[in-house]
């Protein structure tokens, strides 16, 4: 039985449940539903619930360990001497479990069990039945592993047909018990709405549970790293020249300031800019102009990063060059830090207008009549009242930007180019975090050397940072709140 | 100086805000037809009516505050001493600072207590310095009775104190830019018995430097404190004269049932 039909039978029954249990609840007063804790519908909830859920939770759990289960019930098939040279016993597994899926594809295309028994026995031709049924495996196949994978499968389909029948038993359990448990006075209004609660509360668990996976995985690398290398060096070096195959300096400093250059020069063109136009839309225009004006600002935001980066290269890059950099004797580099920056600020400006357009939109009117009413003008109503009073959401808007300038790669490398560097000049190349994580792990390496490792470290350093430009932004709201809430 | 006594004796009878013919219509809907109103100078002039009559938009075209709503259009006459104050070549800004106004819902700005009312002398630039504006600060609230329950957090936010202080500090900040005409819309709808003789009071002390235009739907109220009463009746004006007749002697039948408890 396929999880898929496992799946709508289970379906089947929990909405056959709550046709019973709304039903059973019915019946239980007469008909006259009145008398019943709820109305109607929430008994059939409660059964529905009870016969559906727990049957998917086991379901999901079921499929996530059955693997695990499964391989280390088989691992001891395959000798040590079996595992050739310069592999692994993991990647000896993997072959199983591509053989096993190759099987399965023998098997569909209809040549039966009976050949698969054939073919257990002259492990020979195996290779070009698999190739066949369009599944490459590479190497001979030795008969252990053979005999691994048609043990696995065999194990596989025994699994699969246990977890239908848990499963089934249990969406059975559920629905039997939850339908006993009906009569009028059964607050199954009440145990919906716990149910969602705790709905709610796991969705939001499975946010929390992947942010700390994601830190804990950076961190765990991160440590590994720093046994390789030494962290003295890595925090206070001012140099960053990686090289492949040891020797390599990787001081973060000239990144982080990259970083920090870039998307300061962003955001000084993205937050006026955009502040400015999101106050002309939200106070001043009129609903015709907004309603167009405000999509074709959006409209930045659509623009995939590469043409920005590709105008960075093109035309911005140049021009900065022959009219400020040449002139002025800054340099000679059409790649820099103004370039990426300037390009990055426009790419940035409908994150802040658009979102502060919202949120001084919700300003009340009541504050604007207020100010108008004492005799100020737009502008001083602007400024004085809702400025102040949208502050917090404008926070939040220019911390998105600001995170979407730090995390931004496409744009610094074409436009600052990859070069570390710590300079205050403005028109010379430089890079940022993002743009060394890329060129750290492009091409064919493995996670063992202290130059590729280096990724998850500037990956962390990165995540602290927003971090810390997030509690910063909450301090000033927060500290905002207090004087005038 | 006795010629100052003779002006301030004729200041008492002059017209400041003269409304001939005033319609307002949002969108399609009529809501206000047809009204003659005048609002002498130095004198409280009370609008009565019940809710939804047009009182609080008839109040709104006084200071143009109508002009914030997109889908409003005012016509007829209306002048404040003489000049017609829909004309292109009024600035609005300058008319609201001469005509004040207290909203029917209280509207605090999200500032500190003392900012809300320093709001208007600051921006108009009333007072030469910091002493001054404290001052000026202090007499507001306590002309509002507020000054003290307030005293002590002058400087904690305005939005914090309850609706009826709340109300109390709108019409300190309203008055704190010394206004020539106050418009008032239901000032003591939040307010308990207390209070709103302490606003009452400060209405008929206002008198004599202000006019002042109230709105209410207390019939007592308009009677202690107005000496001109209007009443409207679904956007008409129905009647307008002294207080003292409206309420003893009204001319309209409509008027009658109205003050009698009949209509509304
Ligand atoms: N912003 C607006 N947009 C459209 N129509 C409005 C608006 N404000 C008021 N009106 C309409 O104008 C009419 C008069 O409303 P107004 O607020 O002046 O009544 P009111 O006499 O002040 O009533 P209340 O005593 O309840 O405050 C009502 O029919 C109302 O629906
Ligand atoms: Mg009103």
């Amino acid at each position: 039985m396929s999880i898929g039909l496992l799946l709508l039978i289970i379906l089947g029954l929990g909405l056959a449940g709550w046709l019973v249990g709304r039903q059973r609840a019915v019946a239980s007063v007469a008909g006259d539903i009145r008398k019943l804790h709820s109305l109607p519908g929430y008994y059939g909830h409660t059964v529905f619930l009870m016969t559906t859920v727990p049957a998917f939770l086991l379901m999901i759990a079921w499929t996530l360990a059955q693997p695990v289960v499964i391989e280390s019930r088989i691992a001891d098939m395959i000798a040590t001497s079996d595992i050739p040279e310069g592999s692994s016993r993991g990647l000896v597994m993997a072959d199983v479990r591509r053989i096993a899926d190759g099987l399965d594809a023998v098997v569909a295309r209809g040549e039966g069990d009976a050949t698969l028994a054939a073919v257990g026995v002259e492990g020979a031709d195996i290779r070009a039945r698999l190739a066949e049924a369009g599944v490459a495996v590479g190497g001979e196949v030795k008969p252990s592993v053979l005999a691994a994978a048609l043990e696995y499968r065999a194990l596989s389909g025994t699994a699969l047909t246990a977890l239908a029948a848990v499963a089934l038993i249990l969406a059975l359990a559920g629905l039997g018990w939850s339908i006993s448990r009906i009569q009028g006075e059964y607050r199954a209004r009440n145990a919906t709405e716990a149910f969602v609660m705790w709905l709610l509360i796991g969705c939001s668990l499975i946010a929390v549970l992947t942010t700390v996976g994601i830190i804990a995985s950076l961190v765990f690398e991160t440590a590994h790293f720093f046994r390789l290398y030494p962290a003295a060096d890595f925090f206070f070096s001012a140099t960053w020249n990686p090289k492949f195959g040891g020797g390599s300096s990787l001081g973060i400093w000239p990144l982080v300031w990259g970083t920090l250059y870039v998307s300061a020069i962003s955001l000084v063109v993205a937050v006026p800019v955009g502040l400015m136009s999101a106050i002309y839309l939200a106070e001043y225009a009129s609903k015709r102009t907004r309603s167009w004006v405000k999509p074709a600002i959006e409209i930045l935001a659509g623009i995939p990063t590469i043409v920005y980066g590709l105008f960075a290269l093109i035309t911005v890059g140049p021009l900065l060059r022959d009219w400020f950099a040449q002139p002025l004797g800054l340099g000679s580099s059409s790649s820099s830090v103004m370039t990426a920056g300037l390009v990055m600020g426009i790419m940035v400006i409908p994150f802040v207008s658009s979102l502060s357009d919202d949120i001084i939109n919700a300003v009340p009117q009541s504050l604007r009549d207020g100010s108008l009413g004492l005799g100020a003008t737009s502008s001083e109503t602007v400024r004085q009242v809702v400025l102040p009073a949208a502050l917090p959401g404008i926070v939040g808007a220019v911390l998105l930007a600001a995170s979407r300038a730090i995390g931004e790669t496409m744009i610094v490398v074409m436009g600052a180019g990859a070069a570390a560097k710590l300079s205050l000049n403005p028109f010379e190349a430089m890079t940022t975090v993002t743009v060394k994580i890329v060129s750290q792990l492009t091409g064919d390496t493995e996670f063992a050397s202290p130059e590729t490792l280096v990724a998850f470290a500037l990956g962390l350093t990165l995540f602290t940072l927003t971090l810390g430009l997030n509690i910063l932004a909450l301090y000033i709201v927060r500290k905002y709140r207090e004087q005038y809430e | 100086m006795k010629d100052l006594v003779m002006e301030t004796r004729v200041d008492v009878q002059t017209v400041k805000i003269e409304a001939r013919k005033a319609q307002v219509f949002y969108g399609t809907n009529h809501a206000i037809k047809d009204v003659d109103v005048d609002i002498l100078d130095k004198t409280v002039t009370a609008f009565i009516g019940p809710s939804g009559c047009g009182k609080s938009t008839f109040l709104r075209c006084l200071n143009r505050m109508n002009d914030t709503i997109a889908s409003c259009r005012v016509e007829g006459k209306i002048t404040l001493e003489g000049e017609d104050i829909y004309d292109p070549r009024v600035d609005p800004v300058q008319l609201r600072a001469k005509i004040g106004m207290v909203f029917q819902k209280p509207n605090p700005f999200p500032k500190s207590i003392y900012d809300n009312v320093a709001y208007g002398p600051k921006i108009h630039g009333l007072t030469r310095n910091k002493a001054e504006l404290d001052q000026v600060v202090e007499s507001c609230l306590r002309k509002a009775a507020l000054w003290n329950e307030v005293k002590d957090r002058l400087h904690a936010p305005g939005t914090g104190l309850s609706g009826g202080q709340q109300q109390r500090l709108c019409i300190a900040r309203a008055i704190a830019t010394s206004p020539e005409v106050l418009l008032m819309d239901e000032p003591c709808s939040a307010l308990d018995p207390i209070a709103t003789a302490q606003v009452e009071e400060l209405i008929d002390e206002l008198r004599s430097q202000f006019s002042v235009v109230i709105v209410t739907h207390s019939m007592q109220q308009a009677a202690r404190v107005s000496q001109k009463t209007a009443f409207f009746h679904l956007g008409n004006l129905v009647e307008f004269g002294e207080t003292s007749q409206i309420f003893t002697n009204p001319r309209d039948p409509r008027t009658e049932s109205y003050i009698t408890g009949r209509i509304g």
